[in-house]
């Protein structure tokens, strides 16, 4: 009988049954990915073509790869809604170097290590003036996109080192572009860092219980901003493929990603309240956004009709696991009164 | 008395907002001079509006990231009325930008009481099917200045004492925002259930109820506001007020709105709103090319929530300061 209301009631999967690990979140994605690869083949018959998958696979390995460490903030009962602003600084001063004519691995390295900046920035912030990340990425969100539009104007930069443009429109093998196969590594990694190791334990504790954690001798700040730098890198990651796919940098690249990002997050099942959350979830709603965008698109609907399916799922995501434990009491309370 | 209004985060606000009004006013006294100050107020009118309403919100500790969205779905469902049936009313079109705007405020405020679902949530959710409704209403397509009626596009602009209505709607707003924030029971249970919600509970305030209260005067205000925008800027569309959000919680945190609630008041937010409305103003007076504002903006919110967690003289603030506290007051 325990079903996912439970499951999002109680900390995180430790100590669940197989039977109980049936009927999890991750489970009932697992369901919904499939019927939507079924109605997609069936509404268009180009749905299953290998290439066309994975053409649809570039709408969102960048958003993902962010998902990936924005679930263990979540988790950690923080947030960052900086990303985008961060892709956007990133991305601009990979430009500005790649203006000078730096060699493809300098240009990448600088967006990399820009990202982790300014993640290094969030996380200072909170962490020193004890600040709550939100307001703090709001701020950093202006600041950081708005050094971007201080660099560029509008200016758009187009010039990049031949060999650039593997990152983000190279083959790997086959059809397996190196945008998904990097998205595959990450997510194994990530996998490890929260499911298998110390760091990941801790990461639960933070989220579940700051005092009690940090009484227990985890160092909570320092913990945090680990957290913050490590999504400031994948932003700066992303920035490498997005900036590489698109070809070019202007400061209002990746414009409302953030929003994106956190709606994968919280679509795999992550408590928004921290505490719970794995990466099996998110690497499945990444899956499941990323099919009901691409089948969409192949029938022609507009992607801003998209954003409402993607908000609609977002709000019945959070409300069904309340209305059915509702439902539940209610039903325990009938059958109090009946005996 | 003097002293402590001064060092108060308010006084301390408006000494910012002053000095930076008249240090533009040394390099252009145009910028000072009475009917251009009444403009930058006007046009910081909608923010101020939007901003008062957020407070409740953030009072009660939660957030409202649907407000922009609100206003292009209102704006562009009045503006749509207006160019199928240019007869009716323009009281009428007010009262259904109201009501459109409450009814939107309502369904967020009705998830966060009868569900108890995070708010940054929902409303982030609302925020992309507003939006998204906007399109599917317009189809995508603009109305433009021409399709709307004179009397749309002329309320806002009609100048009572040389200050358009806009204006003037601002500042009823301030005042009866002002009283009931300070003078009736209705605006203490704001403080009170953002404040200590278990305190609240016991002391026979409904706190879930008055976070719905929160949200539906927040979509009141953002449906008129809507309107307002529209009518403003003659013309309506799908991205109309993209990404506005964030410069009405901007507002609300300069001006002193604690982010966890309970802790914020009518005269900082108001403060805080014309903060951003004057560094918008002044930037092409003196010279400053039109894309710093984000970056200053930014830098703006940092330093005043660094100033908020460092300043002690409030004892709700020093509370922040431990930092576990901080996080349990979160957590709930």
């Amino acid at each position: 009988m325990d079903t996912t209301i439970k499951k999002s009631a109680t900390p995180d999967s430790m100590f669940t049954s197989k039977l109980q690990g049936l009927l999890r979140w991750e489970s009932f994605l697992v369901l919904i990915v499939f019927l939507v690869c079924v109605m997609n083949s069936y509404l268009s018959p180009y749905f299953l073509d290998p290439w066309n998958l994975s053409d649809a696979t570039f709408n969102f390995t960048e958003k993902a790869l962010i998902a990936l460490p924005m679930a263990m903030l979540i988790i950690a009962k923080e947030i960052d809604i900086s990303v985008a602003a961060i892709i956007s600084l990133s991305s601009t001063l990979m430009g500005l170097v790649a203006q000078m004519g730096a060699p493809v691995y300098v240009v990448a390295f600088v967006g990399v290590f820009v990202g982790a900046g300014c993640g290094l920035v969030n996380g200072v912030l909170v962490t020193r003036f004890n600040i709550p990340s939100i307001v703090v990425t709001i701020g950093t969100m202006s600041l950081f996109r708005g050094i971007s539009y201080i660099l560029l104007g509008d200016q758009v930069i187009r010039e990049y080192p031949d060999g650039f443009e593997f990152f983000g429109q190279g083959y790997v093998y086959w059809v397996f572009s190196f945008e998904l196969v990097l998205f595959a590594f990450f997510a194994l990694v990530f996998y490890w860092l929260l499911h298998r190791t110390t760091f990941g334990r801790y990461t639960y504790a933070i989220g579940n219980n700051p005092t009690a954690s940090y009484y227990s001798g985890i160092k909570v700040n320092k913990h945090r901003l680990i957290l913050f730098t490590l999504v400031g890198i994948m932003s700066g990651v992303a920035a490498v493929l997005l900036t590489s796919r698109l070809g070019s940098t202007r400061p209002s690249i990746a414009m409302g990603w953030e929003l994106s990002i956190i709606t994968m997050v919280v679509l795999g099942g992550v408590s928004i309240l921290g505490g719970s959350g794995t990466i099996a979830g998110v690497v499945l709603a990444v899956i499941l956004m990323g099919l009901v965008t691409f089948g969409m698109g192949l029938l022609n609907i507009p992607g801003i009709v998209m954003t409402i399916i993607v908000g609609v799922m977002l709000i019945t995501v959070v409300s069904l696991p309340v209305l059915i434990a509702m439902y539940k009491t209610s039903l325990k309370r009938k059958e109090a009164k009946a005996l | 008395m003097l002293k402590r209004l001064i060092y108060s985060r308010e006084g301390v606000l408006s000494i910012i907002v002053l000095a930076m009004f008249f240090g533009v006013g040394v390099i252009s006294p145009d910028f000072i001079s009475l009917s251009n100050s009444a403009s930058i107020f006007n046009d910081t009118s909608i923010l101020i509006m939007l901003a008062l309403g957020q407070m409740l919100v953030i009072l009660t500790r939660c957030i409202d990231l649907s407000v922009a969205a609100n206003v292009a779905f209102t704006g562009m469902f009045v503006a749509m009325v207006n160019q199928y049936f240019p007869e009716l009313p323009m009281a009428l079109l007010i009262f259904l930008s109201l009501f459109i705007g409450a009814l939107l405020g309502a369904i967020n405020g009705l998830f966060v009481w009868l569900l108890k679902v995070p708010s940054i949530v929902i409303t982030l959710g609302t925020m992309s099917i507003y939006r998204g409704a906007t399109f599917l209403l317009s189809d995508g397509a603009w109305v433009n200045s021409h399709q709307m009626s004179e009397s749309f596009i002329g309320l806002p602009r009609y100048e009572i004492l040389s200050m358009p209505v806009l204006g003037w709607m601002a500042i009823a707003a301030i005042i009866l925002f002002f009283w009931a924030m300070k003078f009736s029971v209705w605006g203490r249970n704001f403080y009170s259930a953002g404040g200590n919600p278990m305190a609240a509970f016991y002391s026979g305030v409904n706190v879930g109820k008055v976070q719905f209260y929160a949200f539906l005067v927040s979509g009141t205000l953002s449906g008129l506001c809507g309107y307002l925008w529209v009518s403003r800027f003659a013309v309506a569309y799908v991205d109309v007020a993209n990404g506005f959000e964030l410069q009405v919680i901007a507002a609300c945190v300069i001006g002193g709105v604690s982010i966890v609630g309970g802790l914020g008041s009518v005269v900082g937010c108001v403060i805080g709103a014309l903060f951003i409305g004057v560094v918008n103003n002044a930037l092409p007076i003196i010279g400053v090319s039109p894309f710093w504002q984000m970056a200053i903006s930014g830098l703006v919110i940092i330093i005043a929530v660094i100033a908020n967690a460092t300043s002690d003289k409030d004892k709700a603030r020093i509370i922040l300061r431990n930092p576990n506290a901080n996080d349990e007051i979160r957590a709930n």
